[in-house]
């Protein structure tokens, strides 16, 4: 780990440890609408100023960093356990039956997911609390967001069963079991590494843009997609330029994400 | 040599450009139709109201009715009969003269059961044909018409306001107009061009032939911000409907192109699901039936903030269902509800609520919960569901946002009823009451909170009925006041529908289009087309013609 992925860590751990005691650090609640302090710059009560309801912006931006940033990557999990499973058995098993994972993963990536999540949201009961909604969000990304890290995982997989150690292994008579837990997954754990790390931005994004569509998460929690979008304002954005914070927060930390992702690559290596 | 040629006429085809006046402004979507009787659609209607000749229109600025193609009318038989005098030497679009053949072809398609015409509904009071007739001839043709309906029809001569004439003998049909446009060319997905009249009857004080303008070019543009875009690039000339946000945006950038027209026509509403068979709890239908209770919301929720914060003082506490805006129809003695804690509190409590803690609990000791359903990507609507969260915390109740696609909404709402309450905006386009008569009579489908009633469910639900049925049938005016006062009356004290605020016509206007004059209702900018004017482009001498020649 170099000096740069050593920064990248350190500010993650600020961020998360930050967004973890947010009730701590921030002043106020991220609910709380001081309504005689509309739109208001920073100050030494409002350190990122009140967005247009005179809510708190740092203490949005602290709970919704805990929303995405903790969501997100439980999200990820699950896309790349799912993906493990689909992917790594259509290139364990060859043949038909990768044939058919492979055709599934294509009619996966080909359905129009959005309108998915758009009736999935539409079909939840009405009296879901913002909590559980979020958390049902970020879930159905992860179901849905399985299908490309699939692919990547049964072509690692198939490089792998090709590769001549697995064949001697196979020829000297161990058992498929026995190969696939000693031999195989050990080699794919870099991979597997890497997808979710990749999937951990692309959710947070994902998220981000179902705020933009107004069916992220649910009023009054935080979360940095719904805060993208006063972004939209941008002459309000020029004027009060402490608006950009949740941009730069989820720049600062997808940068960091990548940065680690390094790591792990080369440590693959 | 050729290279030079070449740029002499594009000079010369920009300069002929500059020189016709032309209007643009955009669609939000392709119109659905150009028969103007089948209009449904706010693209349509805006096509509709450009090229489409009325026999009488209501004067969006004034509020009065006007004659257009109708010199005199008059109503008889207690509304069911409309008696027209007609413009002498009009001619359609294409020179086919206007006749009272027209009107009567017109109003037998409006009337055509198969067709389904939606303008043609407000007509429909009573089972039974339409008659109508030409009565009277003159040396230039049948310049007369009746018009009979089997039953009577509530502000029949406002309704004509909604039905452009087509012509019986042109083979253009619909193409034929005798607005100030017709439809020169449409591109799907791109623009609808307008061109002028050249055969339009309407004249201004100097005699010079009206509309001003050449042509008008609607681009078909879905997206708002683009549409502030490239109206800021001066490639528009009217945003006809802007948001708050977007207009204090743009008043600090152009100050002098916005416009404020005051409050609109429009609502923004919330309802409670009191549909008998709903898939709700018993104890929750019990609540939103409760008159106490949805008083107590009604009055714990601070419109005034509302106003103030999110349509940024654009807005006005909403009264009941007529605007502001509406000068003859508002009932005067009504206030925007609003209460003081202990009010709303003791509201509560008289319907058996008590607080436990920090929440409120029924008398049944289940706690005050409920989701409110809005349409997802408003930003308005999802800032007023904050607020309204916080408005109703302080009284210990829990309200759950939830923000639908529009389809699920609507879905929900009218076949369902899969929900507890609903935040959302009611468009008015009518200043009579007559057209809300779908809303007020407990048998309509748009009777939102309990529609389709076979019978009504409550007393006062009958009343309004029968106010709703007195004033519709009646053709005195002043009687109808009476009678819709009391509705509004009883509308504010039962509560059915929460009115929260009525929002303001806004719309940003280029300085370089003239005699604009802001109306509060629709079409607010162009409602007088044919006297505007792009640029300092003088009135060509083709326009000076006399009319019909």
């Amino acid at each position: 780990m170099n000096l740069k992925q050593k920064i990248a860590l350190a500010m993650l751990a600020v961020v998360v440890v930050a967004s973890l005691g947010a009730g701590y650090f921030a002043q106020s609640s991220y609910s709380e609408q001081f309504r005689d302090a509309i739109s208001v710059p920073p100050s030494a009560h409002f350190w990122l100023g009140t967005d247009e309801l005179g809510r708190d912006r740092f203490a949005r931006l602290l709970y919704g960093t805990r929303v995405s940033l903790l969501l997100a990557p439980a999200a990820a999990l699950l896309a790349t356990l799912i993906a493990a499973i689909i992917g790594g058995a259509a290139g364990y098993l060859g043949g038909r039956w990768e044939r058919l994972l492979t055709s599934g993963v294509d009619l996966f990536l080909s359905l129009p997911w959005l309108f998915l999540l758009l009736a999935v949201r539409a079909l939840l009961p009405l009296n879901t609390s913002p909590v559980t909604s979020v958390v049902i969000t970020f879930m159905l990304l992860g179901c849905l967001g399985w299908a490309g890290p699939a692919r990547m995982i049964r072509a690692g997989t198939r490089t792998l069963v090709n590769s001549d150690f697995l064949v001697q292994a196979s020829a000297s008579g161990i058992s498929r079991s026995r190969l696939f837990w000693r031999h195989l997954l050990p080699n794919l754990r870099p991979i597997l590494l890497a997808q979710f790390w990749i999937s951990i931005p692309l959710f947070i994004l994902s998220e981000a843009n179902l705020g933009l569509l107004g069916l992220g998460v649910s009023e009054p929690l935080p979360s940095w997609g719904a805060m993208l979008r006063e972004l939209e304002n941008y002459t309000a954005v020029l004027r009060n330029p402490w608006m950009l914070a949740p941009v730069i927060l989820l720049v600062a930390v997808v940068g960091c994400l990548q940065l680690l992702l390094g790591t792990e690559e080369r440590l693959s290596c | 040599m050729l290279m030079r040629f070449a740029i002499v006429i594009l000079a010369c085809g920009l300069a002929a450009e500059s020189s016709a006046s032309e209007l643009r402004f955009c669609l939000r979507t392709d119109p659905k139709t150009f028969n103007p009787l089948l209009v449904e659609d706010e693209a349509s209607e805006t096509i509709r109201y450009l090229t489409g000749g009325v026999l009488i229109r209501l004067n969006r600025y004034t509020q009065e009715l006007e004659g257009e193609l109708a010199t005199k009318w008059k109503v008889s038989e207690n509304g069911r009969r409309i008696d027209f005098d007609l413009r002498p030497g009009v001619r359609f679009s294409d020179g086919t003269p206007f006749t009272c053949e027209d009107v009567v072809y017109t109003m037998r398609e409006l009337m055509d059961p198969a067709l389904h015409t939606p303008a043609g509904d407000a007509f429909r009071s009573a089972p039974g044909p339409v008659e109508s007739k030409c009565a009277g001839t003159s040396a230039t043709g049948s310049l007369a018409v009746t018009v009979r309906f089997p039953g009577p029809v509530a502000a029949l001569a406002m309704q004509f306001d909604q039905v452009a004439i087509l012509s019986a003998h042109s083979a253009a049909k619909e193409s034929a107009v005798l607005g100030p446009f017709a439809v020169g060319e449409y591109k799907p997905g791109a623009y609808v061009f307008l061109r002028r009249n050249p055969n339009y009857w309407k004249r201004d004080l100097n005699g010079h032939a009206l509309p001003y303008l050449d042509s008008i070019r609607l681009e078909i543009q879905q997206n708002r911000e683009l549409e502030l875009l490239r109206f800021r690039r001066g490639e528009l000339d009217i945003v006809n409907k802007l948001d708050p946000e977007m207009y204090d945006r743009l008043s600090s950038e152009m100050p002098h192109a916005v416009l404020d027209a005051g409050p609109s026509l429009d609502w923004e509403t919330v309802f409670f699901n009191q549909v008998e068979n709903a898939p709700l709890p018993e104890y929750k239908r019990s609540w939103f039936r409760s008159e106490d209770f949805r008083r107590a919301i009604s009055q714990g929720i601070r419109r005034d903030d509302m106003v103030r914060i999110v349509y940024k003082g654009h807005a006005r506490a909403a009264v009941g269902p007529v605007s502001v805006a509406n000068h003859f129809w508002l009932n005067p003695t009504l206030q925007p509800a609003s209460g003081s804690e202990s009010a709303v509190l003791a509201l509560l409590h008289h319907a058996g609520f008590k607080r436990v803690g920090s929440m409120l609990v029924d008398s049944g000791g289940n706690r005050v919960e409920f989701s409110m359903i809005t349409n997802a990507g408003n930003k308005l609507h999802e800032r007023m569901l904050a607020m309204i969260q916080q408005d109703l915390a302080r009284f210990g109740i829990q309200l759950n946002v939830v923000t639908l696609d529009f389809a699920s909404l609507i879905e929900r709402i009218s076949r369902t009823y899969n929900y507890e309450a609903v935040l959302m905006a009611f468009t008015n386009v009518d200043l009579d009451p007559s057209s809300q008569m779908n809303i007020w009579v407990s048998s309509a489908a748009n009777h939102q909170w309990n529609p389709n009633q076979k019978t009504p469910a409550t007393a006062w639900e009958a009343e309004i009925d029968k106010l709703m049925a007195e004033q519709g049938g009646s053709q005195d005016r002043a009687k109808r006041k009476i009678y819709f006062d009391q509705v509004q009356q009883i509308a504010a004290d039962k509560v059915p529908i929460l009115f929260l605020v009525n929002p303001n016509a806004l719309s940003a206007v280029s300085p370089n289009v003239k005699n604009v004059t802001p109306a509060a209702l629709r079409p607010q900018i162009y409602w007088n087309v044919e006297h505007l004017q792009v640029g300092t482009a003088p009135v060509s001498q083709a326009r000076n013609a006399p009319a019909g020649k």
